[in-house]
Parts: structure tokens; sequence; C-alpha cells
């Protein structure tokens, strides 16, 4: 994987999601390494974030390599009108690789064909996200114990949210079962359900969110935003379906584990949080351990 | 028959391309950048077409486009016939086809897509040609034959 970038989840192979997924188990387990001793790594943040950002530089500090970049970009050039192109061939005279966020959609590919770095997408709008992924996926072999013949629900934007596109494309190499559960006007995109079909995989489709619950392995909640209903009463009319209580554990498996990406701001309610179920705060913790495998494989360390 | 030879007289070696759509003439003209172009061109537009209705033609005296060129034009003229012409003959007839990349000619439909913002060519690959489905290799959108705006 040296000197690979990393824009979109489907530039890494099957064999590179499991090296990365084995190295973050390593650095789970000895966290404090000095391998990025020497290293100068940019975080180029166009686009605020808190998660990301703060776990990418937790691990570059914890391999003990140096951080140069921006949390926001009206501190920089950008905010002159410098283009990202010019930045990005800027940068990448200063650093090793450069880690990246921006709002606008192909940013992170264009930057890529630009640097003389690797990059890493660390999202480009509501294009890919795939740091998050094999995140996600670290998290899912972590709790079950294996990636193969899984049950994953994936509840609410199922049209926007990037993370649910990027994981069912790298979670469709493991026979995974799908389970869509959504309003109609967010449902998942016929694009990505006719991937599944390419590859043999069962899928359903429903808007129960409790219907089928006691099969899932896995939980996988985003946020229905309001903004994405053209129709005000629709969206109160659906907004309660979609929130997760403790209530609608009943009758689960004792291993089924919910996700979510973060922020959360009402879908998974509060009294779910103390339920063993619950796995998304260790979710964004093992983002330390992937990213760090992520950094030393495309440096060519590990 | 012979309003149109008047319309548009023969070459002598070259390349006509005929059943243009009349609407996508300037298009190809544009896409082929024939503009730029020095040599004798001929071009008939809103010609009757029992096929098209209203056609275009072009007659280019002295030029032979490669395949991977000419291809381009497909996009918008996907039923355009090529006849290439030596001494007053044509010596072979050629259909135009989708390529399998597309590179500078289409707008991408997402607005917030790198190429509607920045100084960069777009770049398509071709995942469906029947009903044309462009997808971006920047933002990875997916623009349809409906959405198709030619730069």
């Amino acid at each position: 994987m040296k000197n690979k970038n990393l824009v979109s989840i489907t530039d890494f192979t099957k064999e590179e999601y499991l090296r990365i997924l084995e190295l973050a188990a390593e650095f789970e387990k000895n966290p404090r390494q000095e391998i990025l001793n020497g290293f100068v790594i940019s975080t180029l943040f166009f686009e605020p974030s808190t998660r990301t950002r703060l776990s990418f530089e937790t691990a570059i500090n914890g391999l003990g390599g140096r951080v140069i970049g921006f949390s926001d970009s009206g501190a920089t050039s950008a905010s002159k009108g410098e283009t990202l192109h010019d930045t990005i061939k800027m940068v990448s005279n200063y650093a090793d690789l450069i880690v990246m966020r921006h709002p606008l959609e192909g940013s992170a590919r264009l930057a890529s064909e630009v640097s003389s770095v690797p990059i890493v997408n660390a999202g480009d709008g509501a294009n890919q996200h795939p740091t998050q992924t094999l995140l996600d996926m670290y998290s899912i072999l972590k709790t079950q114990g294996t990636l193969k013949n899984l049950k994953i629900f994936m509840v609410g934007d199922l049209k926007y949210g990037r993370t649910v596109h990027s994981l069912l494309q790298a979670m469709s190499e493991f026979n995974t079962t799908f389970y869509f559960i959504s309003p109609d006007e967010l449902k998942m995109p016929a694009t990505y359900k006719l991937h599944l079909d390419k590859m043999g995989l069962e899928y359903y489709e429903g808007g129960d969110l409790t219907e089928f619950l006691h099969e899932a392995d896995i939980l996988y909640m985003t946020r229905v935003q309001q903004e994405r209903f053209t129709d005000p009463i629709e969206y109160e009319r659906v907004k309660n379906a979609y929130i997760l209580r403790n209530k609608m554990l009943e009758g689960t498996k004792d291993t089924m584990k919910i996700l979510h990406p973060l922020p959360r701001v009402n879908e998974i309610h509060t009294d779910v949080d103390a339920s063993p179920h619950a796995y998304y705060f260790n979710q964004a913790r093992n983002g330390v351990f992937v990213r760090m495998a992520i950094l030393s494989s495309i440096l060519g360390i590990k | 028959m012979k309003d149109k030879q008047l319309l548009v007289s023969a070459i002598k070696e070259g390349t006509v391309i005929d059943h243009v759509p009349a609407s996508a003439l300037f298009k190809v003209v544009s896409i082929l950048n024939l503009d730029k172009l020095d040599t004798m061109i001929s071009i008939g537009n809103s010609l009757e077409s029992k096929k098209l209705g209203k056609k275009g033609i072009i007659k280019l005296s002295k030029v032979f486009f490669k395949d991977s060129d000419i291809n381009k034009i497909a996009l918008v003229a996907p039923c355009a016939k090529l006849n290439i012409i030596r001494d007053y003959e044509v010596v072979e007839k050629k259909v135009v086809e989708i390529p399998d990349e597309i590179v500078g000619i289409v707008k991408c439909v997402n607005p917030k897509c790198i190429t509607n913002n920045e100084k960069v060519d777009t770049r398509f690959n071709v995942v469906s040609k029947s009903e044309v489905r462009l997808k971006c290799h920047y933002c990875e959108k997916i623009t349809n034959q409906d959405n198709i705006v030619i730069i």
C-alpha cells in the first residue's frame, strides 16, 4: 500500500481492507510507538470537523509524527481565492502525506492527481469518507469476531448518507445480508441495490425499524435530517419512527451492536447509551487505531 | 436530391459526417474543434431527412479522424454516419460508438462537484451506453442522458 492514495473506499482491495484491520488491532495493543519519527503529515481541513481531525492528529502524535495544517480554511490563502490545485501543490512540498477534508465532492481525487505525496481523503462533501468506513469495519470485526455472513441493518437517511454507501460497498465483499430501513423519501439509491444484485447478495427494504430487529448483528444508525424533506408535514410524520429507544432492543441478539458515525442529535435516545448494545463511543475510539494503520501502511512503515 | 447536391458540393478526399440531428450540428462542430481547422469545410443544416426529420451534414476536405476523436460526438449525434472519401468515392462507411471514457466534453450534473468549481477538465466513465449513464471520475455521481450538458 506504500504511496497509495486513499480517496475512495473502492481504491483498496478486500486484502488491503483486511491488512488495515489487522494492523489496527496491533496498534490497539500497542498504541505508543515512535515509528513516525521524522515524518511530517499535513492535515488540511477546509471544513470543520471534530472527531476526524482529532483522531488523525491523535494517531499521528501517538506514533511520534509531526502535524502541520489548518482546521479552518478562513485562516489560509484559500480565503484569498487560492485554488485547491495550488494549495495542494504547495503543501506537497512540505509534507510526507496529506490528510484532507473539503466541502466539494471529488476534491480529494483532484488533489491526488496534483500532489507529489499520497492523499488520504477525510471526507469530500457528500461523496466519500473511506477512513470512517474502515473504522466501521474494524468495529464490526472487533464486536462480531468476523466480517463474514453478517446481517447489517442500515437505518435512517440511506439516500444521502455517504457512510452507509461506502460501508455497503466494502461489506459487500463479505457475503453480508443488508436490511435497509428508511422513510420513502430517503431510500437506498438504485445504483447501490444494483451493485448488490451483481454481487449476488440478498437485501430487504422496509420502513419499520423493529419488525426484524431480532435478526440483526449490526444496527447502523444515521440521522434523518429535516432539510432533506420537501414536505415538512411528512418529516413530522416519520421523524419519531427512526429514533432508537432502549425498549426497542428487547429480544435482539446479545451480540448485536449499535453503530453510529456521530455526531448524534436525537436519533439514538440517551436511554440507549447504557445498554450493552451501544457501541458508538467505542467506535469513535477505534478510529485512532485504524488511522494509525492507514498512515503507517501508506508511508511504507508497516 | 438535386437540391441537396447544390447546397453541399462533393469532396475529393476527406470525411462526410451525415445524419447529425439538426439541433446537435453546432455541438458537433465545437466538440471536434472544427472552427480551428483551415481546410475546406461545407456545413449543411436543417436538411430534410426521412429518419431524423431535420438533419445536418458536414463535409470535411482532407480531414480524417481517429476513431477515438470521432466517437466523442456519439453523445450528441448517436446515429451519425461517416463516409470516408478517396478520389470522390466512398471507400469506407463508419458509425460512431460511445467511448468508455469521456474527457472534457460534458458538464457534471452535480453542482458541488470540484469540476464545477475549479478549472479542471471533466472526466467520466461510461457505465451504460444504451441509456447513457456517465459516472464522474471526481465526485462519483451519475449524469444521465437527460442531464447531459455539453461544455
